[in-house]
């Protein structure tokens, strides 16, 4: 039987992975060079969980998805041009700070209370979503404390897959060593996932899609709150850049044998 | 009715340019109306956008921007981007910056990333330090003297500065940009408007043509956008969705001068009479991040000329943050089909010149595209029934000031007043109706009155670099009233045919056999010749001179997202086989085109920069006027920002 679910995702936006980063110290602390300059993409991890999030409501109708996402305006209006063909979600923007080294606990407080405040919120009915770690900055805690400040207790990481049951509880496949996962049962909502890839491809861009998107985003973003983030205190101690010399070429007929063999051979190398 | 209508269409389009659509089975395809459906985010796209929301903003109230074809909604306008972002343009340039000062009064350049007023231009002949270029019998001469008289004459670093230089090639109080930031700085203006919705990574494969209702009548009803989840010939595979047909009264086309719509347009329509777009070059350049002790100062412009090959022009432009744009163009007029690119512009990068500011600079990013340079004589039909051309597609970069991103801007602008006129006036956007709005504003600017004087300017280039330079300048100096005269050839019959024995500086048996080891796979014959004929081989330091494999993983990463079809298909495989040039190996900025120990050639989607080289770097034109490569429609390329 579908559920009428309730479907967050907290997704931020990173730098495009593609671009050349290159971390430097700035005024307000860690950074990257030209972060403001560079392009943007709604991080990964997070992507993934907005994608098995959309694949949720088109199976449950009467479930509603929202894409929570704290960022500068500018760039956030950026990567919604691509992600808005993606996925049909009401977007609820923050205004904040650009970066991976905001302090997780003033930035888990206003994704909290954004959350919190959505009209006809139902924490109960409530599956929050997001990245179990971002492209900025591997720590992986800012989600999990959202789900502390909304009380959610449920909360499980590295997940590649839930299974909605008919008595309204779910299985949940998480990550653990060894290539393996483990299999929870969870006797129903309000629960926390922190994504893993999920299995799912990255949807096409669909135009549909985007023009319904579009007229929530536009008003979204023009009225999104602003908000002013903690730093850390954190410091880069040493940062390496990989060099910049390849031997790249594109194989399409060796195979995948073939291919372990020689990156063997070439990480004895090194 | 609460959006713009969208449907399911089981008919196939009255009529569609896809090249294998006569075959293809009918596939149902989504439809969608919108009012203005646009092609292609560039500085055209730009400059048409920022005018039609200026005046709307302006105007909120005004029914001419009520929608017709979603009553109760405002007008509905869509622009539909082949690259993944707005932001992946690719170019360094300076630019007077006429048109888009006009649009922006106020501008501080300040506010774009990458962008300075023009601080200082030089223009610079570099006198060729190796001994490999081919240089005329008058260029040897000139060479000899100014080595001779170096001293007297302020040669410095094997460069000798103009001491002065026209007027028509300054571009005093303009402006020294990256398209890519420029484009990004345009384009998140207008979609916090909230009034036009611009899409990336959204490529258009054809015009939807109407049945042609009379001779020289054709009316293009909307687009459509390419096909997903194919496989590499764009047969239907896993997750297949038909791209969708957008109908709209009005479609801007702005896919630049390889774009798949303005391609398809003149293929159907054909050229006005004695136009023709015969020339071409490709652009191809490096952003590289300065030592932090360079001297180079932030609005500093080069331009060069006379190595690494007479033919080949350079350029430096120092943005602000210690980041220089440095690159070369190298034209159709360079009749050698081995001609080559990223090679080149590793040559030209080490001239002493250059090489004393770069040699500590690491490299950023990379990128290259095809330029349309024929001017005027390019200019194809900028209107129909239901669709306008602007930006360089259209004709409109002058030759004569080597400028084109204001006067594509400008275009945008002119066509922008142009339809708000029409929309105002409650007109339809018939072919007489655009021509006496946007074509007359067009004609009466002096974006015509230039592209006029520049006209002729370039004649000369096919006698030569000493007789093009007269002729530019005898163009520029007259205002156009005096130029040489001369037949331009089509750019394929530019291409000389190859022959070992006509390979300067390369003995015939040598030629042959590197040509033959180049059949079977081996050293690309290009880059075998040009070792061949005196040029060393590229010292790698990892740091700025890479391979140009690497360079495709450097800032300007290339990207080929998944489920689109190859956007480069060779017509007749076994023609490829049998080509004796394989201009298109040695110009394809990406390495994407490559030979097969077979002797075939090969096209990988997933290293093409989109850069349209192969497109007028075939020699052969099996199918009348078409070259034996078609270029598509197709999605990724080059993703830098910086570009």
């Amino acid at each position: 039987m579908a559920q009428a679910l309730q479907l967050v995702v907290c997704a931020g936006i990173v730098p495009d992975p593609l671009q050349t980063l290159e971390p430097v110290t700035g005024p307000n602390g860690p950074g990257l060079k030209n972060e403001m300059v560079l392009p943007a993409v709604l991080d990964p991890w997070a992507a993934c969980a907005l994608y098995e999030a959309a694949q949720l409501v088109a199976k449950n109708p009467g479930s509603k998805l929202w894409l929570v996402s704290l960022g500068p305006k500018a760039k956030l209006q950026q990567v919604m041009m691509t992600v808005g063909q993606k996925a049909v979600f009401e977007l609820i923007p923050i205004d904040g700070p650009i970066g991976g080294f905001p302090d997780a606990h003033s930035t888990a407080a206003a994704l909290a209370e954004a959350i919190a405040a959505l009209p006809g919120f139902d924490r109960e009915r409530l599956l929050l979503f997001g990245g179990w770690e971002s492209a900025t900055r591997g720590a992986g805690v800012t989600l999990q404390l959202v789900g502390e400040r909304l009380g959610i207790t449920d909360q499980f990481q590295g997940v590649d897959q839930i299974t909605l049951r008919e008595d309204g509880s779910f299985e949940v496949l998480e990550r653990v060593e060894g290539g393996r996962h483990q299999v929870s049962v969870c006797a129903g909502t309000p629960a926390v996932l922190g994504w893993a890839t999920g299995n799912l491809a990255e949807p096409r861009n669909n135009p549909q899609t985007g023009m319904a998107n579009m007229r929530g985003i536009m008003p979204a973003l023009q009225k999104a709150k602003t908000v002013a983030l903690d730093g850390n205190g954190l410091r880069y101690v040493s940062v390496s850049l990989p060099k910049q010399q390849r031997e790249t070429r594109v194989e399409k007929n060796m195979t995948a044998d073939e291919i372990a063999r020689e990156l063997v051979e070439w990480i004895g190398a090194e | 009715m609460s959006g713009p209508a969208i449907g399911a269409d089981a008919t196939a389009p009255v009529s569609a340019a896809a090249p294998d659509s006569a075959a293809a089975p009918v596939i149902d395809r989504a439809t969608m109306e919108v009012d203005i459906a646009c092609v292609g985010f560039g500085p055209a796209m730009g400059g048409f956008l920022t005018t039609l929301t200026r005046e709307w903003t302006a105007h909120p109230d005004d029914p001419a921007f009520a929608s017709k074809v979603a009553p109760g909604m405002p007008l509905q306008v869509l622009c539909y981007e082949r690259a993944d972002d707005i932001a992946a343009g690719v170019s360094g340039i300076v630019t007077s910056a006429r048109g888009i000062r006009a649009s922006f009064p106020d501008l501080d350049a300040t506010e774009i990333p990458m962008a300075t007023p023009i601080a200082e231009e030089r223009v610079l002949y570099l006198l060729d330090p190796i001994g490999a270029s081919r240089r005329s019998f008058a260029l040897r001469v000139g060479d000899t003297l100014l080595r001779g008289f170096g001293g007297l004459l302020g040669v410095k670093d094997s460069a000798f500065e103009l001491a002065w230089t026209p007027g028509f090639l300054h571009k005093h109080g303009g402006l020294l940009l990256s398209i890519g930031q420029f484009n990004q700085w345009v384009g998140s203006q207008l979609m916090a408007t909230g009034l036009v919705q611009i899409w990336p990574g959204t490529p258009v494969c054809t015009p939807i043509f109407a049945a042609e209702t009379g001779k020289q009548r054709y009316s293009v009803q909307g687009i459509r956008l390419a096909d997903q989840g194919v496989d590499r010939t764009g047969a239907p595979a896993d997750g297949f969705m038909a791209g969708m047909d957008v109908h709209a009264p009005l479609t801007v086309v702005g896919d630049g001068p390889v774009g798949a719509v303005g391609q398809a347009l003149d293929q159907r329509i054909g050229m006005p009479p004695g136009h023709a777009q015969n020339e071409w070059a490709l652009g191809m350049k490096m952003v590289v991040e300065l030592p932090e002790d360079t001297p180079l100062k932030p609005g500093t412009v080069w331009h060069t000329f006379g190595f690494p090959e007479p033919e080949i022009f350079g350029f430096l432009y120092v943005h602000p943050g210690r980041l220089v744009s440095v690159g070369i163009f190298v034209p159709s007029w360079m009749g050698d089909p081995e001609r080559t690119t990223y090679r080149y512009l590793q040559h030209y990068i080490q001239h002493p010149a250059l090489w004393r500011y770069l040699k500590d600079g690491t490299l950023r990013s990379w990128g290259a595209k095809s330029l349309q340079e024929s001017g005027k004589h390019g200019e194809p039909f900028l209107t129909g029934d239901g669709f306008a051309r602007i930006g360089e597609g259209s004709g409109s970069t002058n030759m004569l000031t080597n400028s084109g991103v204001d006067e594509a801007w400008t275009t945008g602008v002119q066509l922008a007043d142009a339809v708000v006129e029409l929309l105002r006036a409650e007109k339809p956007f018939t072919q007489e109706n655009l021509f006496a709005t946007y074509v007359a504003r067009r004609h009466a600017s002096w974006l015509e009155r230039e592209a006029d004087e520049a006209k002729n300017a370039r004649n000369g280039f096919h006698g030569g670099l000493v007789r093009g330079m007269i002729g530019m300048a005898l163009a520029g100096l007259t205002h156009g009233k005096l130029s040489l005269g001369g037949t331009i050839p089509s750019a394929q019959q530019q291409i000389h045919p190859f022959s070992p024995r006509k390979v300067s500086g390369v003995k015939a048996l040598e030629a042959e056999l590197l040509a033959e080891d180049a059949r079977v796979g081996g050293r690309p014959l290009h880059d075998a010749l040009m070792t061949a004929r005196g040029w060393p081989e590229i010292e790698l330091d990892g740091r700025l001179l890479v391979t140009q494999q690497d360079a495709l993983l450097m800032g300007g990463k290339v990207q080929a997202m998944a489920g689109f079809a190859d956007h480069v298909v060779f017509r007749d495989p076994h023609l490829c086989a049998e080509c004796a040039e394989k201009t298109c190996v040695a110009m394809c900025s990406g390495q994407a085109i490559t030979q097969t120990a077979e002797g075939a050639i090969a096209f990988e989607r997933e290293k093409c920069v989109h850069c349209g080289a192969c497109l007028w770097n075939c020699a052969h034109t099996p199918f009348g006027e078409n070259t034996n490569i078609d270029f598509r429609a197709g999605a990724g390329g080059l993703h830098s920002a910086e570009n």
